[in-house]
């Protein structure tokens, strides 16, 4: 190497910074001489190319390779020499090489552990079609996970009841101080405006008739009745489904769920339920503060943009909203409380043993948060009129 | 066959018979027919190169991974066929150290090691606290109580981890890799504590391990899984096994750090001809 090292020196500066490759063609042996100086991203010269396509469709029976005046070389000499050699190599060729120490060792070290029979993955391209004949036939399988773990909850909720759990008190009330104590403050600010915006939307149109004091109902009545829990449910769903999710996950990836198993403790006790619990309890009270927090927004709106008074808008609250709205509100808030922590923890549970496991598992739990929500929301109104209640 | 033969019976019955196991992922088979028994004072090495399948057959006997077929025994008690209460009795009786420690983060070194206590046994909080702080003082981990695992360096979770693994007074310890990521010195300390742990409370150990040196120090029996033909290639100690010709080669370069492959590649029909 010094001495192919001090020879290049004495070349010329192009030769220096750019590869060489030269093709010798005599009789049944096909050379290749390598020379100057090989930096990964500078391009390769056009005989190399040739020199690959002579070795793949000339008619030699030997390949030489060969160094000459060969300066610096990096990865890029060496991936371009595995390329004739393996070439070579499909052809039978007789292959010679007369490389320096070095080189010659990283291409030995190279193809010292053959490729492993079928570990090399080929991408399998399959058409729409296929596609989704596939995702409908693991439907069934995903659908069976799911519903398995939903009856895990349910056996320990059952334990729960008859005081057999595993849960400890103190995870509870911390699940429900993280998941109802933390979420006051983002809650309050998005049903404020949320009231607010209702009681715009509703002005706009019942100004016209004079009717403004129909506002208070709407808002009273639209807060309460649906969209106090869907708001709730809607902003808890990223809050705390996604941390649900993530920390669950995490705690999978850490093996920290499998130490928990080793010790005979069931992570549905220990680590859904009281999530569960916390959550179907605090999502109702929750919807209820932000019921209030609504009206209040509605109030502001009233009073200060619709002549209403204070008085008169309280009123007209108290007296077109029924406490049954109430009631269907707080049911429907029961049932996202219980969607957003099966979501959360279910994803959290099957996540896999990788960072990428988890992020994929708190995106899960939101969407099939959310969307949970809103098909409850559809079904659940659809009943309500049905029943007419 | 006769190398596949367990080690020769002890005075009482095994701890910890297995009969042959498999394990894999659904169609895919890591290991097959894989049967050797733990004794009571035994520290149990089990050896292979990386991918072999020894983690996941560490997961067989510690009841997190049903296995494709076979049997494990813990005493008379077939592991496997039980019902899930019983089996979690069973791992009660036992201690796991993870590779990474798995230590509950948000719970600290004392609560991580209180929670089995917590669980299982009648103790005031006050009593609970003073067997946490004996656990973590009998890992080198004393005074560190109310730290929380990402509070400290990861060979103080492995310790940590340990000292949960010994809150109950486990009858068997698995430990994954227990010196992985400890420096040569913790590592020795370490290889003290379960010699020193098997002697005083007779704790059978069953340990996943690479690092050689500790393997020597503290195996009484082992054996070896071969990545290639899926099967458990060498058993017996593994001090006794680096010196046996008739040691399978795979074994003994695992035990060698492959200074014995030369020889081996040189003539395979040589040591056949010497035996």
């Amino acid at each position: 190497m010094p001495l192919a090292a001090g020879a290049a020196k004495a070349y010329d500066k192009r030769m220096e910074t750019s590869p060489q490759v030269s093709i010798l063609h005599r009789g049944d042996l096909l050379t290749v001489s390598i020379g100057g100086s090989w930096k990964m991203g500078t391009p390769l010269p056009s005989q190399a190319r040739e020199a690959l396509a002579a070795v793949r469709t000339g008619g030699a029976r030997g390949l030489l390779l060969r160094c000459e005046a060969l300066a610096a070389w990096d990865s890029s000499l060496l991936v371009f020499l595995m390329q004739l050699v393996r070439a070579a190599q499909e052809r039978d060729l007789d292959i010679r090489r007369e490389l320096p120490h070095g080189l010659e060792r990283l291409v030995q070290l190279a193809f010292a552990v053959p490729a492993k029979q079928g570990a090399s993955r080929t991408v399998r391209q399959q058409g729409i079609v296929a596609d989704l004949g596939t995702a409908v036939l693991a439907l069934p399988g995903k659908l069976g996970e799911f519903a398995a773990f939903v009856g895990d909850v349910t056996l320990a909720l059952l334990r729960f009841l008859t005081g057999r759990s595993q849960m400890r008190r103190q995870d509870l009330l911390t699940a429900m101080y993280e998941c109802g104590v933390l979420s006051l403050p983002i809650i309050s600010l998005t049903s404020l405006l949320f009231g607010l915006i209702l009681a715009f939307v509703g002005a706009v149109q019942l100004t016209q008739f004079g009717a403004q004091i129909y506002v208070a109902g709407l808002v009273g009545i639209g807060m309460l009745r649906v969209m106090g829990a869907v708001m709730v449910g809607v902003v808890m769903s990223g809050r705390v489904g996604a941390s649900f999710a993530a920390l669950i996950g995490t705690m999978q990836v850490n093996e920290e769920v499998d130490a928990l198993s080793t010790l005979g403790i069931s992570p549905i006790d220990f680590l859904v339920l009281p999530r569960m619990l916390a959550l179907t309890l605090m999502v109702p009270l929750l919807t209820v503060y932000a019921d209030l927090m609504g009206i209040l927004g509605g109030f502001f709106v009233g009073v200060a943009m619709l002549d209403l008074s204070a008085l008169e808008y309280l009123n007209a609250t108290v007296r077109m909203v029924s406490f049954s709205h109430g009631i269907i509100g707080l049911s429907y808030a029961v049932v996202f409380g219980v969607i957003i922590a099966l979501s959360g923890c279910y994803q959290g549970i099957r996540c896999g043993r990788s960072a990428q496991a988890v992020g994929k598992a708190t995106t899960t739990a939101v969407v099939h948060g959310i969307v949970g929500i809103i098909v409850a929301t559809a079904i659940i109104t659809v009943l309500c009129n049905v029943l007419k209640v | 066959m006769d190398v596949l033969a367990p080690a020769p019976p002890a005075a009482s019955s095994p701890r910890i018979s297995v009969r042959n196991l498999t394990v894999g992922y659904g169609s895919y088979v890591l290991m097959r027919d894989v049967s050797f028994d733990v004794a009571r004072d035994d520290v149990f090495l089990i050896m292979g190169g990386s991918g072999c399948g020894k983690s996941t057959l560490l997961r067989v006997l510690m009841g997190l991974k049903e296995p494709q077929a076979g049997q494990v025994f813990y005493g008379e008690t077939d592991f496997w066929a039980c019902t899930p209460r019983e089996r979690r009795q069973l791992m009660q009786r036992t201690g796991v150290l993870f590779q990474g420690g798995a230590l509950w983060s948000s719970m600290t070194l004392a609560e991580n090691v209180g929670l089995p206590l917590q669980q299982y046994t009648g103790l005031s909080q006050a009593e609970i606290r003073e067997q946490a702080s004996l656990k973590l003082a009998l890992a080198g981990l004393a005074g560190f109580e109310d730290y929380y695992p990402s509070e400290i360096s990861g060979g103080m979770r492995k310790r940590a981890g340990l000292a949960r693994a010994l809150a109950l007074d486990p009858e068997i310890l698995f430990l994954d890799e227990p010196s992985a990521g400890l420096d040569p010195v913790s590592s020795r300390l370490l290889d003290d504590l379960i010699l020193e742990l098997r002697d005083t409370l007779g704790t059978t150990f069953v340990i996943v391990s690479h690092e050689l040196a500790s393997i020597f120090t503290v195996a009484s029996n082992s054996i070896f899984l071969d990545a290639q033909t899926r099967r458990v290639t060498a058993a017996g100690n593994p001090s006794l096994l680096v010196n046996d010709p008739h040691t399978e080669e795979q074994a003994r370069r695992f035990l060698t750090r492959g200074a014995s492959g030369t020889s081996a590649a040189s003539g395979p029909g040589a040591a056949r001809n010497d035996a």
